[in-house]
């Protein structure tokens, strides 16, 4: 704020826009603070009856907050959840509702006495810069070179480089065992290999009850497991890499590459679940379009053609199971995934 | 069940229970109330009915002899339960062209549903309209239905059945509007874009139930409203509403003078 | 206080003095009592998030006496039909245990879950009235980066929480955070172990973020916040311009009795407003859901509401052509871009914009009275933007349901997505630069010319005028505070020797910087354009008549009742005292 230049010598107009130019000579550039405007009363600061009548509304607030506990507890012991959802949903809101009261009746009472009858008097404090003064500043600089000096930090270079390597080195005692056993077995090949082998028969998701070809209709579509896999160990991170979406497709719609002619069997092609985007279940098959659509993020494959991506931010098709018929006449993996199923990784291809 | 025989004695137990005979009277009226339609087997009659029906309302679309134009399948070989669903649903007839054919009120009556379905039914084997033991959710076994349901159904109509989108603006629709009989045939023919499951791939008794699964949804959610049951972006929804919002205005309130 | 102190009293003082005399306390209760703070309702939206993290804590505690952070599987025994014999994991037991079992657990688990919600929702809020006044200014860039960070935690107890119950929903967010993981150059599969103890999902990440949502996280949420409250009391709360607000002052109401009642009370309407919702609105039904299994997915399958941006970002990116290799390694940048590298800049942008903002203006001075948002436009304009971006990937993020809502094609909604996501950040920008020139122009006008007071007078000579009433000082002031703020000039190149001068080029992105910051400006109004205005107007006739004095009150003659005109004369040489100093 320009300071002390009195504001009332407003001159012409003719004068007053070189005066601005000159720093107001006349006229100050700046606006001054008015101060603060005068206080307005409340009703209550005069008016008796209505602070006494503000001080029976915050009386009454704090009673709804005892009425709310009260019917909390009241409700605690006469409506337990019970075993329907109906009771269960009783209870929940008997509940709500009275630790609602309990505790909106105080906060709001206290706000409402705040506002009504504590003092609503503006006050003023002062700030101070937020650096020290240069005394102090001075004080902590001699402090500090006191203390350097005190320990010879400075003049015993061997010294210093002993402290910090000690310092630096001793979180290795930590972090060594940490990282070493945090990862388990940090063996990351896994996710090369399914359960999937030449022979394992293809099971209903979750039941694993195996499946003939004929079961396979034209439209419906099968969530599939490799038979056995309770019994495998780590079964569900097994599950988790092997689950595969099997499907019958019209012959005359199917488009199979030249090196994957034998992968499906009868029109019936079978392929990884687990989206090549960022993992998730891939499974809202169309059965109209033959395309699959993942919730996620909409990936959408085509599974009449390869499982290709035709919308969405996945870039790699679905990692297809080539599957054939074992002796009985029920549908095996021909073999594993010729390639690791899921999201892409650093070393995938190596 | 061992928990619920504990509480036999409860002193609420008489509520409880009567509750219990309300909701089971409730789900049975919706099990019997609609299958009434499918009680008498078709007659000679009933084809020939539906054959006139058939010919007036579905031949311009599907063919004269329903063996399929562009755009509208064959129904030779689709079976009762198709017709059933699509019809008594109101999908079919079609009002105009669109992504997928919507519900809407039935085109015709019970009497006439049955005759059409006795006239596509009779053009080739296909499957039939289950019958009201194939249906009751009292049958069925809700734990075993929502895992099948979790397995086979909720990616596309979500946890409980609420509904969720396909691409290209087709979508899986809300189911607890729908009967018993109708899921039944939705799962058993595969109506639009749903997949097929059938008899093979979910039992009669599977599907019976997944019937059930979401039968026990109609008592709605334990913990209050369920916010539509669409997940976690409704309640994000409603914590900017609800929360934020009536938390703004108390804060304006506070830092209100008072007058 | 009277001189016969009740017993009530004597205790009091006895153990004040108590503890006075073992903590010397009484110190600071002097200082503290009646320290001032500033009343306003967007100074309480810190408050909730405040108040909503003091309720996590409490609901969180009654939730770990009942919850099992294991992923050990069990047959389940409950009185939900479809739950009942399922085989699951005993984290969800658990869960569905303290739901429908324990009196009051699942208005516990409710409250919890959505306070978890309005914690991130208030910070959010807050963050955006600290960014958008302005108040992120020296001195207080610290407390914005320790705002910034906690806004971090918030995201990841937000995040490990929710993971808890070991459900489908929350288990396919793991799968997909699995997958943003793996995604990472180099690391990326180690880092897969690292998180999960081995392939995913293992049985060791519901103990492992358990530890971290019960313990690390609110630790360090509880410290910062510490810290963040510990310099709010250091700095002195900002206050809104207004007349008798300086950057020497605070103005405002003591600590004791009108915070702690106002600020007390408002915990207990955020606790009770949490309790309603709790007891009334359903949040995350895990029996919905169900356990946990690699194989199903349900539709809306969403995380929750602060991370929906990354997965609408997911969602955005194209996927074909975008996976990279490179001598022989994978680089998916359809997943990097948008889970690492757009989340990445928008976050840094927000983190470090005090320090662009302080490097355009090369202002160094302390900043205790706060901007009207429209006196920064580029601030404001840059501030929506962000905004905007974060919003239309959180609408990105809820396609399906957006489809399924207004009968859309998701396809269809998502390549539109794709072309504002960029496309409407920018236009925000604009649109809000204008929007507040705008605004700065309308307070010109009102400081001006007065407010239009809807009484037409006619003149002498038959003119119509509308008689316009003055602003008071004390409304002017608010309107007039601001320091124009101008583009900071280039000096040049080379000194008056010839010589090239150190530190130019610095120099030369600092001026571009700055000019993008405040070439488009509208200045307030100066004394000098105030009399002129009065002078000049529709009234030139009187222009070069007697002195300033007469001068104002002869053309407020004209305008207005002399009673307001004289009225402004007579403030006008009250301001000499210059209260403000």
């Amino acid at each position: 704020m320009s300071a002390d230049k009195p504001t009332t010598d407003l001159t012409t107009s003719s004068t007053s826009t070189s005066s601005v130019e000159h720093h107001g000579d006349h006229v100050p550039e700046r606006f001054e603070n008015p101060g603060l405007p005068p206080h307005v009363h409340r009703m209550g600061d005069t008016d008796p009856a209505a602070a006494k009548r503000s001080e029976r509304q915050v009386v009454a607030l704090f009673t709804l907050s005892i009425i709310g506990t009260i019917g909390f507890v009241v409700a605690y012991f006469a409506v337990p959840p019970g075993e329907t959802v109906a009771s269960m949903r009783l209870s929940n809101l008997l509940l709500g509702i009275g630790l609602f009261l309990a505790m909106f009746g105080i906060g709001v009472a206290a706000v409402h006495w705040a506002k009504t009858l504590m003092s609503d008097h503006e006050r003023v404090e002062a700030r101070h810069p937020q650096k020290s003064d240069p005394e102090t500043r001075a004080g902590a600089i001699a402090a500090l070179s006191e203390g350097a000096a005190d320990s010879g930090i400075q003049r015993r270079s061997l010294l210093k480089g002993a402290v910090v390597s000690a310092v630096a080195l001793a979180p290795l005692t930590i972090a060594v065992p940490l990282v070493g056993e945090v990862g388990g077995d940090w063996n990351v090949s896994k996710f090369r290999h399914t359960l999937w082998e030449r022979g394992r028969r293809l099971t209903r998701d979750p039941s694993g009850t195996p499946i003939k070809p004929a079961e396979v209709t034209r439209g419906s579509v099968y969530h599939v497991i490799p038979d056995g896999l309770r019994e495998a160990d780590h079964w569900i991170e097994e599950k988790a890499k092997a689950v595969v979406l099997m499907v019958r497709i019209d012959p005359d719609q199917l488009t199979e590459a030249d090196d994957r002619k034998d992968w499906s069997y009868e029109g019936i092609v079978a392929y990884s679940k687990i989206c090549t985007h960022v993992g998730c279940p891939v499974a809202l098959y169309e059965q109209q379009t033959h395309h699959l659509l993942c919730p996620c993020h909409q990936s959408t494959f085509d599974m009449a053609d390869g499982a290709k991506v035709v919308f969405g931010p996945a870039s790699r098709p679905l990692p297809q199971l080539p599957i054939t018929v074992d002796d009985e006449g029920y549908l095996i993996a021909q073999d594993d995934f010729n390639e690791p199923i899921g999201p892409s990784y650093w070393e995938r291809l190596k | 069940m061992k928990a619920i025989a504990a509480r036999r004695h409860h002193r609420l137990a008489p509520v409880v229970l009567l509750l219990l005979a309300l909701l089971v009277t409730g789900a049975l009226y919706a099990v019997l109330a609609p299958s009434a339609q499918s009680a008498p087997a078709p007659t000679e009659d009933d084809v020939v009915a539906g054959e006139a029906l058939f010919q007036a309302n579905c031949a311009t679309c599907h063919g004269p002899n329903a063996e399929g134009r562009e755009g509208a399948p064959s129904l030779i070989g689709v079976g009762a339960a198709a017709v059933d669903f699509q019809v008594s649903t109101g999908r079919m007839p079609m009002q105009m062209n669109g992504p997928q054919a919507a519900a809407k009120p039935p085109q015709f009556e019970e009497e006439e549903i049955a005759q059409l379905a006795a006239y596509v039914a009779s053009l080739g084997p296909g499957p039939a309209i289950p019958s009201d033991e194939q249906v009751d959710p009292a049958l069925g076994d809700a734990a075993n239905g929502m895992a099948l349901f979790r397995t086979n159904c909720a990616m596309c109509h979500g946890a409980i059945g609420k509904g969720g989108a396909l691409s290209e603006g087709k979508y899986a629709p809300d189911l607890s509007g729908s009967t018993p009989t109708e899921i039944y045939e939705a799962m058993l023919t595969g109506p639009q874009s749903m997949p097929v499951f059938n008899d093979a791939n979910l039992t009669p008794e599977e599907k019976r139930d997944i019937i059930a699964y979401l039968d026990v949804q109609q008592a709605g959610s334990p913990g209050g409203t369920d916010l539509g049951s669409v997940g976690p972006v409704a309640e994000g929804l409603w914590v900017w509403v609800v929360g934020i919002g009536l938390l703004i205005s108390l804060s304006v309130w506070i830092g209100a003078k008072s007058s | 206080m009277s001189t016969r102190a009740t017993t009530a009293e004597r205790a009091a003082g006895g153990t004040a003095d108590y503890l006075d005399q073992r903590t010397g306390i009484g110190l600071a209760v002097k200082n503290f009592a009646r320290k001032i703070f500033p009343d306003h309702w967007s100074f309480l939206l810190g408050e909730i998030a405040l108040y909503s993290f003091v309720v996590l804590l409490i609901s969180g505690v009654f939730l770990t006496m009942f919850f099992v952070p294991s992923m050990g599987l069990i047959e389940y025994e409950g009185p939900l039909a479809s739950m009942d014999g399922v085989e699951m994991s005993e984290a969800f037991a658990s869960t569905l245990h303290l739901s429908f079992e324990v009196t009051g657990g699942l208005l516990m688990r409710q409250i919890h879950h959505w306070a978890a919600l309005l914690f991130m929702a208030s910070i959010v809020t807050h963050m955006m009235r600290v960014f958008f006044t302005g108040a992120f200014r020296k001195p207080r860039e610290i407390n914005w980066l320790v705002g910034f960070v906690l806004m971090i935690l918030g995201l990841g107890a937000g995040f490990t929480g929710y993971s808890l119950p070991d459900d489908v929903l929350s288990g396919n967010g793991l799968r997909i955070t699995d997958g943003v993981v793996k995604s990472i150059p180099i690391i990326g599969s180690y880092m897969s172990y690292f998180i999960f103890g081995g392939e995913f999902p293992g049985e060791h990440i519901i103990p492992r973020l358990f530890t971290m949502h019960i313990l690390l996280i609110p630790g360090l949420i509880l410290a910062l916040i510490g810290l963040h409250l510990f310099l709010v009391v250091v700095h002195k709360h900002t206050h809104f311009p207004g007349p008798g607000r300086t950057d020497r002052n605070v103005v405002g109401f003591p600590l004791f009795p009108v915070y702690v009642a106002k600020a007390g009370g408002f915990f207990f309407v955020v606790f009770g407003i949490l309790a309603l919702m709790g007891g009334t609105m359903t949040i995350n039904p895990v029996w919905n859901y169900g356990p946990y299994d690699p194989s199903p997915v349900s539709a809306g399958a969403q995380p929750d509401w602060y991370m929906l941006f990354l997965e609408g970002s997911l969602r955005l990116m194209p996927g074909p052509g975008w996976e990279w290799v490179i001598g022989g390694y994978t680089l998916p940048m359809n997943v990097l871009i948008p889970a690492v590298v757009i989340p990445g800049l928008l976050f840094t942008m927000l983190a470090l914009y005090p320090f662009v903002e302080a490097f355009a203006t090369g202002d160094k001075r302390e900043h205790h009275v706060l901007d009207r948002p429209r006196n920064a436009p580029v601030r404001t304009a840059s501030g929506v933007a962000i905004l905007t971006a974060f919003f239309i990937l959180i609408l990105a993020g809820s396609n399906d349901l957006i489809a399924t809502h207004f009968d859309l094609s998701i396809n269809d909604i998502t390549r539109i997505f794709r072309v504002l996501v960029i496309a409407l950040p920018i236009l925000a920008f604009w649109v809000t630069k204008r929007i507040c020139l705008g605004l700065q122009r309308k307070d010109r006008d009102l400081v001006l010319h007065g407010h239009e007071s809807g009484r037409i007078v006619r003149l002498a000579h038959g003119e119509y005028l509308e008689v316009h009433t003055p602003l008071d000082e004390y409304e002017r002031w608010t309107l007039v505070q601001h320091e124009p703020r101008r583009p900071l000039e280039l000096e040049p190149a080379e000194d008056e020797r010839g010589v090239r001068r150190k530190g130019y080029r610095r120099d030369a992105i600092r001026a571009r910087v700055s000019r993008f910051f405040y070439e488009d400006r509208v200045e307030p109004v100066t004394p000098a354009e105030l009399a002129a205005a009065h002078s000049h107007g529709e009234h030139d006739a009187l222009e070069g008549g007697a002195g300033g004095q007469e001068q104002i009150e002869a053309s407020q003659a004209h305008d207005t009742q002399p009673a307001a005109g004289g009225a402004v004369a007579g403030r006008s040489a009250r301001g000499h005292d210059a209260r403000d100093r």
